[in-house]
């Protein structure tokens, strides 16, 4: 585990990257780690699928793109469009969830 | 001396072949698929021989698995399913639709539906063997509609492009 500056804030993150501590995201640090990860802009809709995985996880549901693609927010499609190059990677890496462990 | 990240951002992408038609099978090629495009890789999914069966229209809904001859085909609990037992009639069917009842639980889509959201990664594409589909008298009409196109061989390799191949 390390620390890293991101959007003005220090957050906790583990060898991929990815948040330890949901409480200390923020919607800076999200913007920060979407530019990382090659998204420049953060739209209504990267936001509406940021809330729902963030839900999804608090409510201890395992994250698919199967399950984005019905969520109702976006499709498959469209989810591949928001987050290209490993869409489901790097919405939770976003959201600061842990990277979901499925196959799907 | 190329590193493994240059490796891997130069084949950015990973062709499959997929050549059998039951239902294990099937999924084999299309989990690998489909996680392909889940990690920003193209994937190229060449259907030939039985495999066509998982893209033909008539056919790709009610994929089979093989109970016959297949010493690793146990019961839930670990009971063992002798051949014998697999030619009794109506047991694959049983079997096959035991299996898609476990698929579910763990969200894994029926088999229109994985095609469907390989496709519309963008960066998945499904192509049929040209040899095959004349052998089975298969023209593109009678395929699944996201099918890209029906290639020869040599298209495929031009496709695979230095790639990693897998035959599944």
């Amino acid at each position: 585990m390390s620390q890293k500056k991101i959007g003005g804030h220090s957050i906790d993150v583990d060898a991929n990257g990815y948040m330890t501590d949901m409480s200390q995201w923020n919607k800076e640090v999200a913007a920060g780690l979407a530019k990382e990860a090659g998204i420049d802009k953060l739209t209504d809709k990267h936001w509406a699928v940021i809330d729902y995985i963030q839900k999804s996880v608090k409510g201890g549901e395992a994250l698919t793109i199967r399950k984005l693609g019905k969520s109702g927010i976006v499709d498959t499609k469209e989810f591949y469009e928001l987050f290209p190059e490993g869409p489901l990677k790097k919405a939770t890496l976003i959201s600061g969830v842990p990277k979901p462990a499925g196959c799907i | 001396m190329t590193t493994k990240k240059e490796h891997h951002e130069k084949f950015k992408q990973v062709s499959i072949i997929l050549a059998k038609g039951s239902l294990e099978d099937v999924y084999a090629s299309l989990v690998l698929s489909n996680g392909a495009c889940m990690e920003g890789i193209r994937a190229n999914l060449f259907v030939t021989f039985f495999g066509l069966d998982a893209i033909t229209e008539k056919r790709m809904d009610n994929l089979h698995t093989g109970i016959v001859g297949n010493p690793a085909m146990r019961l839930p609990g670990g009971i063992p399913f002798p051949t014998i037992v697999g030619v009794i009639p109506g047991m694959e069917a049983v079997a096959s639709s035991m299996m898609k009842a476990e698929m579910d639980k763990l969200d894994i889509p029926p088999v229109r539906e994985f095609l469907e959201m390989i496709t519309a990664s963008g960066i998945g594409t499904v192509y049929a063997c040209k040899l095959a589909c004349e052998m089975f008298k298969l023209e593109k009409k009678d395929l699944w509609e996201g099918v890209h196109s029906i290639l020869t061989v040599g298209e495929f390799y031009e496709i695979a492009a230095g790639g990693p191949i897998i035959f599944t």
